[in-house]
């Protein structure tokens, strides 16, 4: 059971109309280390992981979809007063053609997101390395967002989320650690 | 039908976002360090501000969540405006 609280994890502020970072952005909407991803990656492993590591894969599975929202709200208000035409010179002409002014799961250069994406190997040593890999390639597409633009605002909430990667891939570190002991006790008994 | 937005929103607002990314960020911790009493002892006493917080919030400006977690006024306030991607 899920239930949605009407705020968001952390203010979103833009302080220009800017449809081509709102193209940008779409890679951490529908990419491939998106947080739409990271999501469905966390929520789908956990049924398959021992126990002692559910609780984390739940928590920050549940607080990716926080994170989606937030970008959402990014790209949201970055095309909400856009033109057609601003939105063809920002290279989303395809894009309106298709969608108008809708969000879709698409990444930067406008590929629909797919489930191959993300991996669920039933080995919970092997899907945990996917998930420090996965905080890590998102903080790194954090970083060059935030170099993509000059929107002190959006670089404020861009580097909330940047964080947010660190500590997640801290936590899955540690979850690794927990396993290893726990898989190390198994040896002795 | 979206509410004329004061100032103590904004503030009241981000009192809230502040205590919960205290609380989103011990229950990670927690996570992984169950044996802390001492960032137990700090999330249920942030856990009992936020319930305050959340409460004043939502006497002011509607409710928070869906699905019984908050009280309604009449007329059925769950589909006022702002939703969050409108502030």
């Amino acid at each position: 059971m899920w239930v949605y609280e009407k705020k968001l994890q952390y203010p979103v502020r833009v302080s220009k109309c800017d449809p081509l970072m709102a193209k940008f952005l779409m890679e951490q909407y529908g990419g491939a280390d998106g947080e739409l991803a990271a999501a469905l990656r966390y929520l789908n492993q956990r049924y398959s992981i021992p126990d002692k590591v559910i609780g984390l894969l739940t928590d920050i599975g549940t607080e990716e979809f926080a994170h989606l929202e937030m970008i959402a709200t990014m790209i949201y208000k970055l095309t909400k007063d856009a033109t057609p035409d601003q939105l063809r010179a920002a290279g989303l002409g395809d894009h309106y053609a298709a969608h108008d002014n809708a969000l879709f799961y698409q990444n930067a250069s406008g590929v629909p997101w797919t489930a191959s994406y993300i991996q669920a190997k039933g080995d919970p040593i092997a899907d945990l390395y996917e998930d420090i890999a996965a905080e890590e390639k998102a903080r790194a597409t954090y970083q060059w967002l935030i170099d993509l633009t000059d929107d002190v605002d959006l670089q404020d909430s861009l580097k909330f989320l940047r964080e947010r990667e660190i500590v997640h891939s801290l936590r899955f570190r540690e979850a690794v650690e927990i396993l290893k002991e726990k898989r190390d006790e198994k040896i002795y008994y | 039908m979206q509410k004329q937005l004061d100032e103590e929103y904004y503030r009241l607002l981000h009192e809230l976002q502040a205590v919960d990314f205290v609380l989103v960020e011990l229950n990670l911790y927690l996570d992984t360090h169950p044996w802390d009493t001492q960032a137990i002892q700090q999330f249920n006493h942030c856990s009992q501000n936020r319930r305050q917080l959340a409460q004043q919030f939502e006497s002011m400006y509607g409710p928070l969540m869906n699905f019984g977690h908050s009280y309604s006024g009449a007329p059925w306030q769950w589909n006022d405006a702002p939703w969050p991607w409108q502030v």
